[in-house]
This record gives C-alpha cells, sequence and structure tokens, in this order.
C-alpha cells in the first residue's frame, strides 16, 4: 500500500522516539539527582567528548573517511573563542558563529585538496594537520600564550544568568548533545545518509550510482570539523583556560579511541565510547604506573575481539545468547 | 593515698595504664587536617612531581610525629596531575568538593597552576603552588601563593654574574614550553637594564635530539656568551652540541637542570657549565653562617634516608609549602579564610628553597637569596664566591 | 658557508636517523600493506635495550647491538602473532588502531622498565668531532650514514637476489596469487614484522649515542620518520633514504634560515605538500592499498 512511510520505518520512528525520551529524562534525572559537583563536572566532560566523539562517528563511521588530527578542531574551536573573547572583548555569543565559521572554513581548505585522494592518504593528511595546528597553537604565542596557554576566558552568560559551573554547565552541555545526536538521527535516516553509507562500502559504486562522492565527503568532513569545534568551545568556556597540550595527537587519538571502541557507526556508540574514555583514566589510576600499559593493553584487546566496537559488540553477544537459550541456530 | 584492698589498687593502676596506653595510642582526639596534594608525578613533568609527591608526604609524617598542629593530624591527598591542565582541574575539583581539604598544595608546572587558579579563587581554598611561572603570583590573587622561585630572580642571578665577567652580548636558547617561554620572557625583559643586549634568540623542542643548527645560527651573531634554558634532557643535548661544535664561549643553564641526572645526561660536556640553583644542591659548601645550610643539611639527610634517592631542588617547593602551611594552620581549627590570612603573616621563613617573606602584597615571598650561582667541576656542582 | 655546511651537517645527521625509521615504514608497507604506528616505539625499545645491556650489563659492544636488534624483532613477532594475527576480520583502520595500542602499551612497559627519565649512551666510537671546513660532524653521524646505507643495499640483494625476498615481494603484489603458488603467505607477513621491526631497532642503536633515550622519544621520531617515508615514496628503500635526509636537510635549514619554532612543522607541512602534489611520493609507483 503506498504511503509516505512503511511500517518499519514506523516502527523504527517510535523506538528512535522512545529512545530520545529516554535519554532526555536521563539527563533531567542526572542533573537533578547529582549532587557532587565533581561527579558534574565528570559529566560534563563527557559530554564534551561526547561531541568529539559523534562528529568523528559521522566521519569515520558512516562516511568511511579517517582523521587523526580532530584535536586540531578542537583546539581550534577552542582557542578560537578564546582570542576573541579575551583579546579583542567579544561577547562569548558572537564569538559562538564566528569560531564554528572558522572552523567551517579551515575544514574546507584542509579538505578539498584532500578528499579526492582515496581514504589512506587522506588519513595520512588529517594527521599532518593535526600536527602542523598543534604547533601553530604552541608557537603562535602572541595570540594564543604559547605554551603557558590562554587564562581569563569569560563564562557564558545571559544577562545575569551566568553559566559558570556546576549543574548550568552540565545542562548546556548535554542539552547541546541531546540536539546533537538528534541531528545525526535525522541524517543518517536521511538519502544523505544512505548515501554516505553508499560512500562507505565502496566509493566507486557510489559514484556510479550517481552520488556525488566529493560534495558529501567534504560536507560530512565540515560537519564532523564544526562538531570538534563546538565542543572546544564548551571546553573554553567551562575551564576558562586553554593550553596546547590539551590538543596534541595523543588527544587525536584519544578521540579516534572514543568512536572505534564504542562503535563505529553507531550515533550511540560515541556516548558509550567518550563515557568509557573520559572516566576509565581515573580507574585506571589505582595502577598508578601501569596506567599507560593497560591503557594500551585494553585498547588492542577491544580492537582484535570487538572490532566494531563495545556496542555492537554486546548487542551481538547478546544476540548470540538469546538465541542460545531460545534454541535457535545463529541468525544474520 | 594508699588504697588498703591491693585488688583495687591493682585495678586503679592498670586501669589507669590502660587508660594513658589508649590516650596515647589513639593520640587524636581531634579530627585530622586534610591536605590536597596535585602533583604531576607521571608525565613529561615527573621529574618534578615525584620528589614533590615524596617531600609532601615526609613533611607530613615529620608534623605528625611531632604531635600534629594543635593536636590535629595532617591528612593528606594526593593527585596525579600528568602534567596535564584539564587533569589538574579534575583533580582539585575532586580535592575540594569529594575530599573536602582545606588548603591545596601543587601544582606542579604553570599551565595546570594557571587553569585551577580560579577555581581556588571561586571556591576559596588556599593553593600554594610549586611552579615557576611569575604570573602566579604577580598580579596578587588572594587565595594563591607559590614556594617554588620565580624564573624572574633567576636570570637576574644570571645576569648579575655576567656583569661580573663583563659579557655584553648573548644568545639565548628556549625550550618549547611553559618554562621555556617564560625564562624567553624574562632574559629579553631584564637584559636592558642588566647592560646585556640579546643577539639571537633560538627555540629548540623538548623532545628534539639535535641543536646543532640553532647553535649555528647564534655562532653567526657572535655572542659573548650562550644561555640555554630548559629542563632535561633538552639542555643536555645543547651542552653536548655546544662541546661538539667547539663553542668556546661560556655556557649558562638555567636551576631547570639542577639535578644530578644533568651531569649524568651531559657526560664531559657540562665541565665548565654555569647556573643558578637553589642552595641545596650546595648545601655542604655554604658557609656555617649561612641560615639555610642547617635546614638544609637535615632535608638532603632524611630525604636520602628515607626514599633512597638524592634530592634534587624541586622536591623542596612542596617541603617548604607544607612546612609554611603548618605554620598557617596554627590557631585556625580549620578554617580557610585564617588559614589564608595565616599565611600572609609567614615571615622569615627558613626553608630549603629560601628564606620566606609573606605579606599581602607578596604571595611568592623568596628574594635573591633564594638563588646562587654555581658551575660544574669535575662533575660536582661547585658554589662560586657570590 | 661554513654556516651552511654546518645546517647540511645537522640535517644529515638527523636525517639518516629518519632515514632509518622510514625504511622500517616502508618495508612493513610494501610487504602487507600495512602502517605500524608503533614504529617509534620499537626504535626506543631499540635504544633503551642498547643502553641497558652495553652500559648497564657492560657488554660488548657488538653483542649488544645484536641482542637489542634481536629482542626487538621478537617484539614486533610478537606483536603480529599475538596481535595483529588475532584479527578475525582485519579491517585496516583496525589495525591501524590496533598498532596504536601496542605504541601506547610499549611506551608503558618502557616507563616501567625503565623510568621515566632520560639516559644517555657512549659513542660507538669516538666524541671527537671531525673539522670539515669549518663545520664539525661527529663520527656517530659517519656511522649512522654507513648503516643506513647498508641495509638499503642489505634488502635491495634481499628482494633481488633471495627466493625468500622473492616471495615477499610475490605477496605483497597479490597475497592470495602468491599463496596459490605455494608461498607460504602468513609466514611472510610475519617475516616482514620481524624485519621491519629489527630496522626500528636498528635505528634506535644508531641514534641512542647521539641523544638522549626516554621512554617517550619515539612518538616524535615515528611521526616524522613515517613523513620521510611518504615523502620519499611508501615502499620505496630509496625514496625512504631520500625522504629521510631531504626532511632533515630541510629541518636544519628551516631553522637556519626562518625560525626553530618552525623546525617540527616542517616535517608535516612537508606531508601535506607532497600528499597535494604527488601523493604516491618523490620516488613512489607501488600501486597504494585503499583503506
Amino acid at each position: 500500500m503506498p504511503g509516505p512511510f512503511t511500517v518499519s520505518e514506523v516502527s523504527d520512528g517510535i523506538e528512535m522516539l522512545i529512545r530520545n525520551l529516554l535519554f532526555a529524562a536521563a539527563i533531567l534525572l542526572l542533573g537533578v539527582g547529582v549532587k557532587n559537583p565533581y561527579h558534574l563536572e565528570l559529566l560534563t566532560f563527557i559530554g564534551i567528548h561526547t561531541l568529539l566523539a559523534l562528529g568523528l562517528n559521522m566521519l569515520m563511521g558512516y562516511a568511511g573517511q579517517i582523521s587523526l588530527g580532530h584535536a586540531a578542531f578542537y583546539g581550534l574551536g577552542a582557542y578560537a573563542t578564546g582570542i576573541l573573547t579575551v583579546h579583542w572583548h567579544w561577547s562569548p555569543w558572537i564569538s559562538l558563529p564566528a569560531t564554528l565559521a572558522l572552523a567551517a572554513a579551515v575544514a574546507l581548505l584542509v579538505a578539498l585538496p584532500m578528499l579526492r585522494l582515496s581514504g589512506f592518504y587522506l588519513g595520512m593528511g588529517t594527521l599532518g594537520f593535526g600536527m602542523i595546528g598543534f604547533i601553530l597553537f604552541r608557537g603562535w604565542s602572541s595570540v594564543t600564550g604559547g605554551d603557558s596557554g590562554l587564562v581569563g576566558i569569560p563564562s557564558l552568560a545571559v544577562g545575569p544568568f551566568t553559566f559558570s559551573s556546576g549543574v548550568r554547565y552540565f545542562y548546556l552541555v548535554w542539552g547541546t548533545v541531546f540536539v546533537s545526536f538528534i541531528l545525526c538521527e535525522r541524517i543518517v535516516r536521511s538519502r544523505v545518509g544512505r548515501a554516505l553509507r553508499a560512500i562507505h562500502d565502496s566509493e566507486k559504486a557510489a559514484a556510479a550510482m550517481g552520488i556525488d562522492t566529493s560534495r558529501l565527503k567534504i560536507s560530512v568532513f565540515v560537519l564532523s570539523a564544526l562538531f570538534a569545534a563546538l565542543a572546544g568551545f564548551l571546553y573554553a568556556h567551562l575551564v576558562s583556560f586553554v593550553s596546547p597540550s590539551s590538543f596534541d595527537f595523543l588527544v587525536s587519538v584519544r578521540i579516534v579511541t572514543m568512536v572505534v571502541i564504542g562503535g563505529m557507526a553507531s550515533i550511540w556508540g560515541s556516548l558509550l565510547g567518550a563515557s568509557l574514555l573520559t572516566v576509565l583514566p581515573d580507574w585506571l589510576h589505582v595502577f598508578s604506573d601501569y596506567e599507560m600499559l593497560v591503557y594500551g593493553l585494553v585498547l588492542m584487546v577491544v580492537m582484535i575481539f570487538l572490532p566494531q566496537g563495545l556496542t555492537r559488540g554486546i548487542l551481538d553477544l547478546y544476540e548470540r545468547s538469546r538465541n542460545r537459550r531460545e534454541g535457535r541456530s545463529p541468525s544474520a | 593515698m594508699i588504697p588498703r584492698n591491693s585488688k583495687i589498687g591493682k585495678a586503679l593502676i592498670l586501669g589507669g595504664m590502660v587508660l594513658l596506653l589508649l590516650a596515647s595510642s589513639v593520640g587524636w582526639c581531634k579530627e585530622p587536617y586534610k591536605i590536597g596534594g596535585v602533583f604531576s608525578i607521571t608525565g613529561p613533568n615527573s621529574f618534578l612531581g615525584d620528589p614533590e609527591k615524596k617531600s609532601l608526604e615526609m613533611a607530613v609524617e615529620e608534623i605528625n610525629a611531632k604531635g600534629g598542629i594543635d593536636g590535629h593530624p595532617l591528612q593528606v591527598i594526593i593527585y596525579d596531575t600528568e602534567g596535564d591542565p584539564t587533569k589538574a582541574v579534575l583533580a582539585v575539583n575532586k580535592l575540594i568538593s569529594r575530599d573536602q581539604v582545606i588548603a591545596i598544595i601543587g601544582p606542579s608546572n604553570t599551565p595546570p597552576t594557571l587553569a585551577v587558579v580560579p577555581i581556588a579563587e571561586k571556591e576559596k581554598v588556599p593553593l600554594i603552588s610549586c611552579a615557576a611561572g611569575i604570573k602566579i603570583t604577580d598580579p596578587v590573587k588572594p587565595w594563591v601563593f607559590k614556594t617554588a622561585q620565580t624564573d624572574a630572580l633567576a636570570v637576574a642571578a644570571i645576569y648579575a654574574h655576567m656583569k661580573k665577567q663583563n659579557l655584553k652580548k648573548i644568545g639565548i636558547l628556549t625550550v618549547e614550553n611553559a618554562f621555556g617561554e617564560s625564562g624567553k620572557e624574562q632574559l629579553t625583559g631584564q637584559a636592558a637594564a642588566a647592560g646585556i643586549q640579546v643577539v639571537q634568540g633560538e627555540t629548540f623542542g623538548a623532545k628534539d635530539t639535535d641543536m646543532t643548527a640553532q647553535l649555528t645560527k647564534i655562532r653567526t651573531a657572535q655572542p659573548d656568551a650562550v644561555v640555554c634554558w630548559g629542563t632535561n634532557p633538552g639542555p643536555a643535548v645543547v651542552s653536548k652540541n655546544v662541546k661538539q661544535m667547539n663553542l668556546k664561549m661560556p655556557l649558562y643553564q638555567s636551576h631547570g637542570v639542577a639535578s644530578p641526572k644533568f651531569i649524568e645526561l651531559a657526560g664531559d660536556a657540562a665541565e665548565g657549565i654555569l647556573l643558578p640553583t637553589g642552595k641545596i644542591l650546595v648545601a655542604k659548601q655554604l658557609p656555617d653562617s649561612d641560615p639555610q645550610k642547617a635546614v638544609l643539611l637535615r632535608y638532603i639527610e632524611d630525604y636520602e634516608k628515607r626514599y633512597q634517592t638524592p634530592v634534587s631542588g624541586f622536591g623542596g617547593y612542596a617541603y617548604d609549602a607544607m612546612q609554611i602551611l603548618a605554620k598557617a594552620l596554627r590557631g585556625t581549627e580549620g578554617d580557610k579564610a585564617k588559614i589564608r590570612d595565616n599565611l600572609e603573616k609567614v615571615t622569615g621563613h627558613v626553608g630549603v628553597s629560601g628564606t620566606f617573606n609573606f605579606s599581602a602584597t607578596e604571595h611568592n615571598g623568596l628574594g635573591p637569596d633564594a638563588f646562587v650561582m654555581v658551575q660544574i667541576q669535575g662533575g660536582a656542582w661547585k658554589l662560586l664566591a657570590p | 658557508m661554513q654556516e651552511f655546511l654546518q645546517y647540511v651537517f645537522s640535517g644529515v645527521t638527523n636525517g639518516a636517523v629518519y632515514a632509518v625509521i622510514a625504511l622500517g615504514f616502508s618495508m612493513l608497507y610494501r610487504a602487507t600493506g600495512l602502517i605500524n604506528f608503533a614504529q617509534g616505539e620499537l626504535v626506543m625499545l631499540g635504544a633503551l635495550c642498547l643502553i641497558s645491556l652495553w652500559q648497564g650489563l657492560g657488554l660488548s659492544l657488538v653483542l649488544s647491538i645484536v641482542l637489542s636488534v634481536g629482542i626487538v624483532s621478537g617484539v614486533g613477532i610478537a606483536l603480529e602473532r599475538l596481535a595483529m594475527r588475532q584479527v578475525r576480520k582485519p579491517h585496516p583502520i583496525v589495525l591501524v588502531i590496533i598498532t596504536v595500542g601496542a605504541s601506547i602499551f610499549f611506551r608503558g612497559i618502557a616507563m616501567i622498565l625503565w623510568g621515566k627519565d632520560a639516559r644517555s649512551a657512549g659513542p660507538f666510537s669516538s666524541n671527537v668531532p671531525l673539522e670539515i671546513a669549518g663545520a664539525t660532524l661527529l663520527p656517530q653521524s659517519l656511522w649512522v650514514l654507513a648503516i643506513m646505507l647498508g641495509i638499503v643495499a642489505a634488502l635491495h640483494l634481499f628482494y633481488r637476489k633471495t627466493l625468500t625476498g622473492k616471495a615477499m615481494e610475490a605477496c605483497a603484489i597479490n597475497k592470495k596469487a602468491a599463496w596459490l603458488l605455494g608461498v607460504p603467505s602468513d609466514r611472510m607477513v610475519l617475516l616482514a614484522f620481524a624485519l621491519s621491526a629489527g630496522m626500528g631497532a636498528v635505528g634506535g642503536v644508531l641514534i641512542a649515542p647521539i641523544t638522549m633515550s626516554s621512554y617517550d622519544m619515539g612518538t616524535l621520531l615515528g611521526l616524522k620518520g613515517f613523513c620521510a617515508a611518504m615523502l620519499g615514496g611508501l615502499g620505496s628503500s630509496w625514496g625512504s633514504v631520500l625522504g629521510g635526509l631531504l626532511l632533515g636537510i630541510l629541518e636544519a635549514l628551516g631553522v637556519g634560515f626562518f625560525s626553530s619554532a618552525l623546525k617540527d612543522a616542517i616535517a608535516f607541512m612537508l606531508l601535506l605538500f607532497i600528499l597535494y602534489v604527488r601523493p604516491t611520493g618523490i620516488l613512489g609507483a607501488r600501486a597504494v592499498h585503499r583503506f
């Protein structure tokens, strides 16, 4: 029967709605329930990292491209708003669109020449770009404060209501995360999303089908850069201080790890990956000197045994155990 | 009065002894004072954080062994910042909100310190940093203090020595991090007043393996001396390169290399190098009249005995911070505002890093006597005559 | 002129080290199509092993070198066997992340075994610098150059003259076809890992006397070595040599004529440049795998 939606799409839509409502409820509850400022701050950082992972996931998971220099966009967002608000005394609300515009411009500049290269070269190009960004943050000390960093970034405020810290910033960040999730879900379920997945599977076939692969790849790259810059903006106004060491190569690696461990091509995977990798160093601190070793080991083990990420891995395990219990043979 | 019934007498005496034992073993009927410590125990600045952590723990033990402060024992909770500002922010927030500390010692280096200063100010918790950056206490912030010598003083010591040697033109080579940058600022900023001209300034990466290119550029400008500003291992490489290139002019290093490790790394390239250091490295060579000598010798002995590893100047920052904090804690019953006020009243405190005189406008408290010039001779530090 | 020559000499010293690291990347890529992001850490392990065996235990130089290379090659084999081989569906991104995890793991182990401090090693022959036309060069640099050329020559012979080498080339061209013809492709991959790890170790052994070795020296070295490999052409031995030397010299000249703050950036700017202009690298003509 012809109609705007198929049955499975409707049930899919309802499932998504329920998930989002639960998500919103969870955010509200946490904000109200968690009293300890340290825990709130940790959750806020998880939110910022989730934005980072989400953006990169769109690029890596859905479009099948890789970026090994994403920390540069993160840093760009943080430094741009820092410089605009500290040196030029702009209001943070004006520096927000300026920061995002700058990130988009840089992303375009970087992506245009590189996206005509096949995926492997793009990854290496992003690596170079990421390192150059880091060196720039450190080297241009007159503007960025160099290694000593940029102090005195003002808090966000709407009139007399300041988002200085604690619960308010928690809601601000997680509100942004929530909106971003919805945005990404819509993209993934749209024609654009399907086109992206086509590119991921085979760029040549996608092009043969009439998909403008270059334009799509560039668009996704810019989108992921925007998410990262947004995360940087939120970071800068939370900590009110930025320094280059927060945006080095290892941070880019960490963002990629979040995506990969959480699960590529899984929006919720970004949340899982970000949470784990923000909290893990804290847990691992029990191991003190062994922390690095354990971190590397965990990374390798997860990749070897659950290469599709934890989200997929856990779901797979669940499916398999359910099949076994019901006596069914493992289905596709 | 002798009890007639010996059994009652024995019971009384026993009871009295038990009570006494209980009182002495428990010892503390008072709430412990919780002190927080944030240091870069792992990561690139672990050479700072590790001795600082050890020194803080040693100081706390010393104070507790003497009965604590006003009967309150000290309890110290230490977190690792890994030299990263974000982790420092998280750690300090943890200390304040979860662990409820009344004062914080650390962080070990400048960027994390600058990141946590707003928190200390907002939450009104006294913070005594062990980092060198001059921006930490200049301009003065009410709740932030520091015990590490400022690089401004180190540069002043170097320039004073150069003036005596009649060195007019210098080339500087600074490391690309906060320490190096601050050093560069001070070197260029104080040069004119000292009658010195910086003819060439170059930088190097902390992990760079070869600085001959930068030294070549400096050599072209024909300076009378070269000043290298960094922390191990870079300056050791620079020293080796200087020797390799047969540069004859004197080489000055910063107090960032004031540890036995530098001599080990630089080998015979260390010979003849001049640098400012805290007095701890040449404690035995100090004249007996020096007020710091006794404090230093005791610190060195205690530290080396307990940890079986040689001291460096850096641990002293945390040690001094705790001793000063202990003085400020007296009579406050844990009231943070009172602690803060008391900190500003600490004067004439003879510490490992120098003699401290705090005030409402001076939150670092050290003067030029915090540094002495030494030269490496025969693989050892030789105190130079002032 | 003296200055220019000095820049070239410092550039050549660093460049030769980059070249040896690049050879490791190149060689592995040629045989398996993989990039091992732990290559820099293998260099670090080679350097630290040398220091421990030679200065710490007092073994002879030659024995220390042989043992260091052997140990690190063993690490490479372990990496391949225990980590890479276990993956059931080897998607390239997954394999890359595994090597990234491995690099962190190796760094962690090094931190525990050797502590956080830097260590230095003495020179192979002498520390007396050679003076050539007013510029100085350490004898150690000549060692690095000589051994680098030796490795290239050995690789050349290996690929052209030995059966194993030809088998590895066959695997690189088409793994399934080679396997059908009787080439044990699994073992070839293992060999490739062992050899490239060994080369990384040699790089570490050579660099230890020149600079300070510590548990975190590998990251930037690995990245720069990779840039050198890309510059010269991934998969080409002479390309690695060319890329390494070129990178080293351009770095030194960049410091000399522009600014020392740019030094690290030069490697990555060259990387971007070569990607824009000629992605296969200066001497690269090999077909490149897609990710």
